[in-house]
Parts: C-alpha cells; structure tokens; sequence
C-alpha cells in the first residue's frame, strides 16, 4: 500500500510529475489509456487524425493549386464536377465508413467477464466533492469519498447520482464521461487493464469550486482490493495516543460531527464527507490537498483559500496545538 | 404592365432628369444632424452603428479572453480568482455569443442588404433601429455587471439546477436573462426585416434565382432565427419563472428535469451556430467571385447547400448532450446528422475552391482574399474535428475539454470572426471615402492568422491530456503548464492583430460618403454610385452580376435612367416587388426620423432593467411610456391611399397603399405569428417532455384533476366568439369618412372575449386547487395560459390602438391595415387558445 503514497505525493511534486506528463501519459490523459473502454477511444482518435490530417493536407493543396498551379490544372479544378466530387461524393463516403466504424463501438457489449458478477460502485456528486459507496459481499453500504478503488480486470458499474446541481464523472484513462444529473441515475460500466494511480475530474461546470472538484482512482489486484474493502468497512479504530485522543475529543466537542461521519464514535453527521477511514485516503479536498498531517490543519483552519467557496467553514478558532491534536487524529484514521 | 423578364428595349425613364429632382431627393434622405442623430433610421446609418457597436463588444469580450489567458498561462495561478473567473468565462461566452456574433451578422444584413438589393431602405425603418437600441442599452448594462461583481457566472449555456434560485441566489442570473431577453428582441424584430427585405424589396427583375447568395443566407439566417430562437425565448421565460415564482419546471423533486433546459437550449443554440455561420460562409461567396473575376462555381448548389444546413441544423442539438446518458440509439441517429451536416460545408468549401481555380487570371491575392484562405483553412481544421466529436465515444472523452474549446473556436472564429474581417476590408469603400490600408491587412491577416493557430492549436492536446473547461486553476502536476503558456501568447497576438486594425479603422475609416467606385471591380449592385437616398434610380436586373453583364448600368442608374428616379409622393418610399419574380407591385411609403421608436427602446429597456433589480413601480411607469412611445412610432404608418398610382418609369404606374396578403405590413404579421407559433411548439414539446420523464400518472399523484370539461366548452366558446367578432368587424368596416357604430362594438367584444376565454381557463384550474409552484404538471398547465394570455393582452392593447385610429378618422375599408394586423393576430391567439385546451383539458384524460 505504502508505494501508492509515495506515488501519490509524487504527483504533488513537481519535478516528480514532469516525467509523467513529459511521456505523454498524465494522470489524466485520454492518449495514455488503463482502460478497455479508454483504449478503444484512443485507437479511434489516432484513426480519425491521421484521416484528418491527410484530408486537411489534400485541401491546402488543392487550394494552393487553384490558386496558383499549371493553367491546365486550374482549369480542371474550375469545374462542377470539383464541386459535386469534392463536396458530395467524397465526404459520402469517408462519413458513411467513419459512422459505422462509431455505431460499431458505441454498440460493443463487453463480453460477460470470466471473473464473475460486475463490481457495483455508487457516485454521488456533490458541491465539490464525491462521495462513494461501495457494497460488500453481504450488502453493507461502505462509504468513502474522494477516490475510486476498483479491481484489475473486472468490469465496474459505477452508478452516477447527483445530491445537488449536474456534475460530470470523468476519469480519462479508463473511459469517457458520464454525467450525474438531479433526478436520474447514469451507469458507467468500465474494465481497468492494470494496476496503478491515475486522476478524474468533474467536467460539467457545476458552480464555484468545480475546478478543485477532482478525484483518485487506484486499480488494485483482486486480493488487495477485497482486503483494503474488508478495513474500509470496519469502524474507526479509536486512537491509543494522547495527542489524538486529544484531537478525537476536540473533534467530537467542536461540532464536527454534525457534518462528517466518523463510524465507531459518535459523530454521525452525512453533509460532508465520511472521515472514517480519512488517513488512508490519498488525498484531501477532493484532491486539492496531499494527505498528510499538515494538510489536516491547513484545510481545517484555511480551506477557503485553499478551495474557495467550499461549504466547510473555516475554523480560525483553534490554536496551533489544537491543529496538531486534530490533524494527528484524522491522519491516523486508517 | 409590362412583363419585368423582358429585358427593356430602351432604358424605363428619360435622362437627363428633371432640374430639382435630385435636390428633392437629397431633401427627403437628409441624415438628422447633431443631437438629432440619435432619430436616423436609414439602413447605412443606423446599420454602421450597430456594425460599431457589435464590434465593440468583440473587443470588450476579447479582453476578458486576455484575462482569463492570463489566468491559465501558469499553473496554480492567482490572477483572477475563482469567482471573478467564472464570472469572466461566462461573460465572454455570452457576449461573444449574442451581443457580438448574431448583431454583427444582422449589422451586416442591414448595411449590406439594401445595398445588395438597391433598394432606398429596408421595409421597417424604425423597426431596425428599435432593436438596434434596444441591443445597444441591453448590451452595454448586461457586460457592465462584471466590473461590480453582479456578472452572471453559470456559464453562457446557464445549466439549472445550478442557475436556480438555491444555488446562484442574487440578481446575477437575472441580469443574464435580461440581457438575453434585448437580444432575443432585437434578433426577432431583425428577423422580420430581413426576411420582407429580401423577399419584398428587391429590384425588378430580381428573380430569386438571381439573388445575391448573401441575400440568400440572410433570408436563411432570418428563418432559422424565426424558428430557433423561440426556444431559447421559452427557456429563458421558464427559467425566470421559476426563480421568481417558484415555478418547478426544472426541479427534479417535483417532477420538472433539468436536461429540459438543455434541450431547449440547444435546440437553439445549434442552429445558433449555423444563423452565425451561415451569412458569413455567403460573404465569403461574394468576395471570392471578385477576387477571381467569375461567378460563382456552383451557385445553385451552393443555394441548396445553405438551405440544407439551415434544415439540418435543427436536427442535430442532442450532439451537445451526448454525455447526459442518453439512449444508444439517440446516440447513433444524432450522430448521424450531425456527421450529415459536412456536405453542405463541403459544397460550399469545393465550390470557393473551384472558384478560384476557374478565373482566367490568377485569383488576387489581396487582404480581403488572405482572410478568406484564412478562414478555409481554420474553418476546414474546425469541420475535420466536428467530424471526430460527432463520434459519441470520442464525443464522451472530449467532451467539456479544450479539445472541444479548440474545435467550437476553429468553427466559430475560423467560420465567422475571419470572413467578418475579410468583409471590414472588403466592404469599407462602400461606405466609407477611403478604403482601409492594404498594407497594415496584411499585418492584421498574419498576426490574427498566426496567433490563432498558436492560441488554439495547443488546446486540441491540452483536451485530451485531460484539462476540462471552465476551470480557473490546475495543478503544475498535470502537465498542462507549457500547452497552455503557447495558447496564452498565442491569444496576445492575436489581440495585436486586432490593435493595428484597430489603429487602421482610425487612420482610415472615414463614413459618410462612399469612397472609390467599385474599387474591387465587383458585379453585385451594392457598388453602384449611391448617396444618401441609396442608388439614383433602382436598375433593372437581368442578371447574377448585372456589373459584369451591364456595362453601362452604373453610369445609367446614376443618370436617372432607371426605375424610380424622383420621389413622387413626396417623401420617403421605395418599390415593393414579388417574393419570387420580382415583378414591381407598389411603392412602399416609409417613415422617417423619429425618437419615437428610440425612446420605446430607452424604455423598454429600462422597464426590463428595474425589474430585475425589482424595482416594480417604476418598471411599471417605464412600461407605460414605452407603449405611449410605440403607439406615437406606429400612429404615422398605415398612410393609408389618397395619392394616386405613380409612375416609377418603364411603364409601370404603381398603387402607393395596398393592403391584404400582398402588403409588406401582412407579411411581417405572419412572421410573426410563425415566430408566436414555434415559440408554442416549443412550449408544446416541453409539456410532452416532462409527461415523459413523469414516473407516475399524469397529472401525478397529489395533484387535482382536470376541471371537468364544461370549463374547457367554455372557453372554447369565448375564443371562438372572438373570432366570429372581428370577422364581423371586418365586413361592417365602413367606407372612408363614414361610420358605422357596429364596428368599434365588434372590435371590442373580440378583444374582450379573447381575454376573457383565457381567464375562464385560469379560473378553471384555479378553482381545482392546482398550484404552480407544487408540482411541474401545474406550472406548465399554467404556462399555456401565460403563453396564450400574454398574446391576448397584446390584442387587447392593439385593439384599443385601433379604436384610437376608427375615432379619428384613419382607419375605414380601404385604410385598413392596423385592423388587419389586429385581426390576424386575434385568429391566431383563438386558434393557439384552441389547441392549448385540447391539450390541458385532453391529454391528461387519453394518457390518464
């Protein structure tokens, strides 16, 4: 588990990351594909260009032709037939095979996977955040937030609510994006190819903060992922350390709970975030923040700076100390 | 009557012309000096403002494009915050969008067109040039709301539920419903001008075949407007609605959807592109048959090609929602059109370029035909990749990214803002005495053309690296800094491309006389020799380029010898001919300067202003006086006959007052009657729509039933009275200075029944208990009435306006045009009144 930290944290840091974008394969990129269904829209992106670029190139020349080529050709050029040929004929043709080459894609079923029944995942959006729940086995709602974990190899269907205004679910290296409106349920099916780290964002504008609205997604192999659902679906453990305990009480004492969830202990608030589990998440803020005991106290005291407009108000009412007792208590909810 | 196909033997009037003649013309056109500038009317005046105006909103949106450039040139940036930005984005959408692109084709459309189609002046003066202030106060309030933070920030497309009331509470929304409701204004009264223009008021001879293709696409352009813009009216009617009153057409809890706005929305906003695209794309077949020194390689193709995109684009819109979850089979048939709507851009592309092959010298490299290439090679770029993102799987990946900011701005800047510029230099001699500087259009052309490429490029890549539109921040760790720090510059030179034409305009621009004659060599007729009455005679046209074919016609329209030559009733007219022939048919008499209609505009505007601020009683005063303003405009139309046919030479001795479906005034009431009844089906799909994503039974559960139909029989009876009462008063309409005391009686019974069959329906669902704000069943039940009601209000006003002309003499069986507009447009409400009851009262009991 601990590499995905590091990894995480690295692309928070910036000379860490550079190589990532460098070799053309962001967090976020639709060219550098982990998913079956992103693959396939990368092959047809390729195909599409390259066909572009050679009609765009068979154009210029044309024109340049007409404009200043052999009389002969001009002449040859200056004719209807140009216009019907060009401007009918052709693009009849390439459209024809270029749509049916889309219904082709837009219709392919995954084939039922070998490796059982669908994992189901609920997305909810919310004003600027996610929330995720997960089932386990016996059914038990598992809620998380901020990060997509799924399994290698197994197609996903991820159920798309919205709890307020429209927000868009878009995690390009694993397929297109599906959006969340009041009212319906979208369901996005996808298949991860391999294990590893990449990023999504909210691509429908939906107000104030929708740029800081972003999430992780981890693929995990099977084992590790049932494992790390197993954790997520127990309680928080209380903590044994003066200094969180310090933060547990500090937490329960200012209110926190009216908002946030932290199972096992009495704050049962569902307005914000589930915090559970929040120490092993690999971001906060909706990936604004690295997760880690710093950022705890950053975000508690200056979240409005950090992600203005945000619905968590500021607390500028703890001391340092206080900070230091809460970040420790929440980092450590693992 | 002579027949106008016949090419005359000798030319219709005698030259030399009559001492005086030209003095009297001169008297009669005069431009209002001074103060009184504010009353002009005449196309060239009032068009070169609003082309000013128009552009001047391009350059305040290209600054706020700078910023925002700014904003993303580095990563975790702090220029402009959050709030600001999303205010900038969505100003600059809007008023790209519909204070600079829609007005400065509709501009173009009123300087150019009667120049095109010599004639004096477009049919409604005072028309144009309401709107045209109403766009110009609208306009300037609506972006001055960014600089004290009351700028709407939901994004030009304006998405509920973020754009309700509980999230975007304060006026800011409202403002951008406002300054969409003066263009909405302003686009429908354009509409009905250009499409009487160009049909109506064409010289002889002018077959529809022989139309100038821009006259074409804006004839087009004005019919798409009539038919998409009432969508976007609608939308925004709700939208206000329901942050006023409460009204859940878009509230997914109680049964409103929100992906209905986005249907409607874009419903108009497709076509939107197209009304843009389309007069520009004609521009372009205008210059390059000049530059090539040939007519068009395919004009009727390309005739074919305007009107199929024009249908087209209709059937397209959901390609913009491909991403909501829409059915696979929505997905397949949408992306179909929307693929289909490449071969009439092919045509038209194929069309220029054989163009320029088939002149017999090599096409003229000058700034208007750089600009040209320009937009054939941006706006090719653009067609290529609306093909890819008519795919919906790569649609899906795309989708709200800067690959797609890239695409819509190849399209939009490469189809429009580059033919536009192609069109400044091209044009500026006609009204203007210099031309604009060849050789600072070429700086302007590469600057633009470079920074362009460098500006938007790169997007294509940031899009499918992941970078989603609308966000005013990113982290360094995504790799998108040096994609985006090239666009950035590249938006700087751009903008110094604007400078130095800009710097041209002031060094160069000098309206008020035209300048060179024909300097292009062109054949199109907006380059006779004109002054302020237009061209000396109206020509006879035998031809698509009656320059080339006539070689003396502008020497012979200049001396008087063509139709036309004088003024003999007196006063401002111009020759009114048939939609399809243009066989001369009468001599319109026209307004002239007036601040009637400017101060409508004044008002109007300002009731709308303090009733966003929610000023109420002096919004209500304001309404008041822009009616008074209006009913002081129309008062001097209707002249009514008392002059005797005259003699426009060539034989023809024309009617000076007609009146009935061959009239201009007839015509513009059935535009608008279209523009009320698309407007109606909109409304009508919108309550289809929500009974279709109803999950229960409809009305839903909860709700009261409909009354019982003895309300329905009733209204029925009251609309259909209506009818039967001017119908009546159309037969008892006495001869002139005679009265008959039947006819005000009638006319007012229809009013009265007309209002009060929609009252009996409102009653009857009052009565039931049904309340608006419960459920959306019981707002869009409510809606018809609205709709419905807000047609018979304007009857009524319009009836009282008629009463006022029988009392004072103006208005009797021969002058009878007001009663006539009043009529039809009562036989309209009764007929939509009709349908709406069928619809409240039957559907709900069939689909029960």
């Amino acid at each position: 588990m601990a590499r995905w930290y590091a990894l995480a944290n690295r692309i928070w840091g910036a000379s860490a990351a550079l190589p990532l974008a460098a070799c053309g394969g962001g967090a976020q990129s639709a060219l550098a594909p982990n998913g079956v269904q992103a693959e396939r829209v990368a092959l047809l992106f390729w195909v599409m260009t390259i066909g572009s670029g050679i009609i765009l190139l068979a154009v210029t020349l044309v024109t340049a032709l007409a404009i200043c080529g052999p009389a002969r050709w001009r002449r040859w050029l200056g004719r209807d037939g140009i216009v019907i040929g060009g401007g009918i004929v052709f693009p009849v043709i390439t459209l024809t095979a270029l749509l049916g080459y889309g219904f082709v894609l837009t219709s392919i079923n995954d084939p039922p996977s070998a490796s059982g029944e669908p994992v189901k995942i609920a997305v909810v959006g919310e004003r600027w955040w996610w929330r995720v729940i997960y089932r386990d086995v016996a059914g038990r709602r598992i809620e998380s937030a901020n990060e997509l974990r799924m399994p290698v190899g197994r197609p996903i269907e991820i159920e798309l609510t919205s709890a307020d205004v429209i927000h868009s679910f878009w995690a390009p290296k694993l397929a297109g994006k599906l959006d969340m409106i009041p009212g319906r349920k979208n369901v996005l099916t996808l298949t991860a190819k391999e294990t590893g780290l990449s990023r999504g964002q909210c691509a429908e504008y939906c107000g104030g903060a929708h740029a800081l609205m972003s999430f992780y997604v981890l693929v995990m192999t099977q084992p590790e992922f049932e494992q790390w659902l197993a954790r997520e679906a127990g309680s928080a453990k209380a903590p044994t350390e003066p200094e969180a305990q310090q933060g547990m009480t500090l937490f329960a004492a200012s209110g926190c709970g009216a908002c946030h969830t932290i199972r096992g202990t009495s704050a049962n608030g569902v307005i914000g975030p589930d915090l559970t589990h929040v120490g092993g998440r690999l971001s906060l803020g909706a990936a604004s923040l690295p997760n880690d005991e710093a950022a705890y106290a950053r975000w508690i005291k200056d979240n409005q700076r950090i992600k203005p407009g945000n619905l968590m108000p500021p607390y500028g009412i703890f001391s340092e100390s206080e900070l230091a007792a809460l970040s420790r208590y929440l980092a450590n909810l693992r | 009557m002579p027949d106008v196909d016949d090419a005359p033997n000798s030319l219709p009037s005698e030259a030399p012309r009559p001492a005086g003649e030209l003095e009297e013309l001169k008297r009669i056109w005069a431009k209002p000096e001074g103060w009184r500038i504010f009353t002009a009317v005449n196309n060239t005046d009032i068009g070169l403002f609003y082309m000013g105006a128009a552009f001047l909103f391009f350059l305040l949106a290209g600054v706020l494009a700078l910023l925002m450039r700014v904003q993303l040139a580095t990563s975790d940036n702090d220029f402009i915050g959050q709030d600001l930005y999303n205010q900038i984005f969505t100003v600059h959408g809007t008023t790209m969008m519909f204070l600079f692109a829609v007005p400065a084709v509709e501009a173009l459309g009123v300087v150019l067109l009667p120049q095109m189609l010599a004639a004096r002046d477009l049919p409604f003066p005072r028309l144009s040039a309401f709107a045209i202030w109403a766009y110009v106060i609208g306009g300037l309030v609506f972006f001055s709301t960014v600089f004290y933070d009351l700028a709407p920030y939901g994004g030009w497309f304006m998405y509920p539920p973020l754009t309700l009331t509980e999230y975007s509470p304060g006026d800011n929304a409202d403002f951008w419903l406002l300054g969409i409701g003066f263009i909405e204004i302003s686009a429908i009264a354009g509409a009905i001008e250009i499409i009487v223009g160009t049909l109506r008021t064409r010289p002889p001879g002018m077959s529809l075949d022989k139309m100038p293709l821009f006259a074409w696409a804006m004839l087009i352009f004005a019919a798409m407007i009539v038919f998409a813009f009432p969508a976007v009216i609608l939308a925004t009617m709700l939208l206000e609605i329901e942050r006023s009153f409460g009204w859940p057409f878009f509230t997914a809890a109680k049964g409103g959807d929100s992906l209905l706005w986005q249907h409607l929305f874009w419903f108009f906003g497709h076509p939107e592109v197209y009304i843009i695209f389309l007069p520009a794309a004609a521009l372009v077949s205008m210059i390059v048959p000049t530059m090539a020194r040939t007519p068009l390689v395919g004009y009727r193709l390309n005739v074919v090609a305007l009107i199929a995109t024009g249908f087209f684009s209709f059937g397209l819109w959901v390609h913009h929602m491909f991403s909501t979850g829409i059915p696979a089979l929505s997905l397949s048939f949408f992306s179909a059109v929307s693929m289909t709507i490449a071969i009439p851009s092919g045509i038209q592309v194929f069309s220029w370029i054989a163009t320029i092959a088939a002149g017999r010298d090599r096409f003229q490299i000058t700034t208007p035909s750089l600009f040209v290439l320009g937009f054939l090679f941006i706006f090719t770029i653009g067609g290529l990749t609306g093909v890819m993102v008519a795919v919906a799987p790569f649609d899906f990946q795309v989708h709200d990214t800067y690959f797609v900011v890239a695409h819509f701005h190849y399209v939009l800047v490469g189809g429009m803002v580059f033919p536009l510029f192609a069109t400044y230099y091209y044009w500026t001699p006609m009204v203007s005495r210099n031309m604009l500087s060849e050789k600072r259009g070429r700086w302007v052309f590469w600057l633009m053309f470079a920074g362009f490429n460098i500006a938007f490029f790169p997007m294509h890549a940031t899009g499918l690296l992941g970078m989603p539109r609308r966000v005013w921040t990113y982290s360094n760790a995504m790799g998108w800094d040096t994609l985006n720090m090239v666009s950035t510059v590249g938006a700087f030179i751009i903008a110094a491309g604007v400078l130095v034409f800009v710097i041209d305009l002031f060094l160069r621009f000098r309206p008020g006389e035209q300048g060179p004659e024909n300097p292009w060599r062109a054949g199109t007729l907006e380059w006779l020799p004109t002054d302020v009455y237009s061209t000396r005679s109206i020509p006879h046209v035998t031809s698509r380029e009656p320059l080339w074919d006539q070689p003396n016609l502008a020497a012979d329209v200049e001396a008087g010898a063509y139709y036309l030559p004088n003024a003999p009733t007196g006063g401002r007219e111009t020759i009114v001919t048939s939609p399809i022939e243009g066989e001369p048919q009468y001599v319109i008499r026209m307004v002239g300067p007036s601040w009637s209609h400017f101060f409508a505009a004044v008002f109007t505007a300002a009731f709308f202003l303090l009733l966003t601020i929610k000023v109420v009683i002096p919004a209500l005063v304001c309404a008041a006086l822009a009616l008074l303003s209006c009913f002081v405009w129309v008062w001097e139309l209707d002249r009514g006959p008392g002059k005797e046919p005259v003699d426009i030479g060539g034989g023809f001795k024309l009617p000076t007052y007609v009146s009935g479906p061959i009239s201009h005034s007839w015509w513009a009431m059935v535009v608008l009657m279209l523009v009320a009844a698309s407007l109606y089906l909109t409304y009508v799909f919108s309550y289809l729509y929500l009974w279709t994503v109803s999950p229960q039974v409809w009305p839903p559960t909860g709700s009261p039933a409909p009354p019982p139909l003895e309300w329905a029989a009733a209204s029925a009876a009251l609309l259909i009275v209506s009818v039967a009462a001017f119908a009546a008063a159309d037969r008892l309409l006495p001869a002139p200075r005679s009265i008959n005391i039947w006819t005000p009686i009638f006319m007012l019974l229809g009013a009265g029944c007309l209002v009060a069959g929609v009252a009996v329906e409102i009653s009857g669902h009052w009565l039931t208990g049904l309340n608006a704000t419960k459920t959306s069943y019981a707002a869009m039940v409510y809606m018809e009435s609205v709709l419905t009601g807000q047609l018979a209000f304007a009857v009524a006003i319009m009836t009282f306006y008629a009463l006022a002309r029988y009392f004072t003499g103006k208005l009797d069986s021969e002058r009878r045009l007001t009663f006539e507009n009043v009529a039809l447009l009562t036989y309209y409400t009764a007929g939509q009144g009709l349908f709406g009851l069928l619809l409240v009262h039957g559907f709900p009991r069939v689909s029960g």
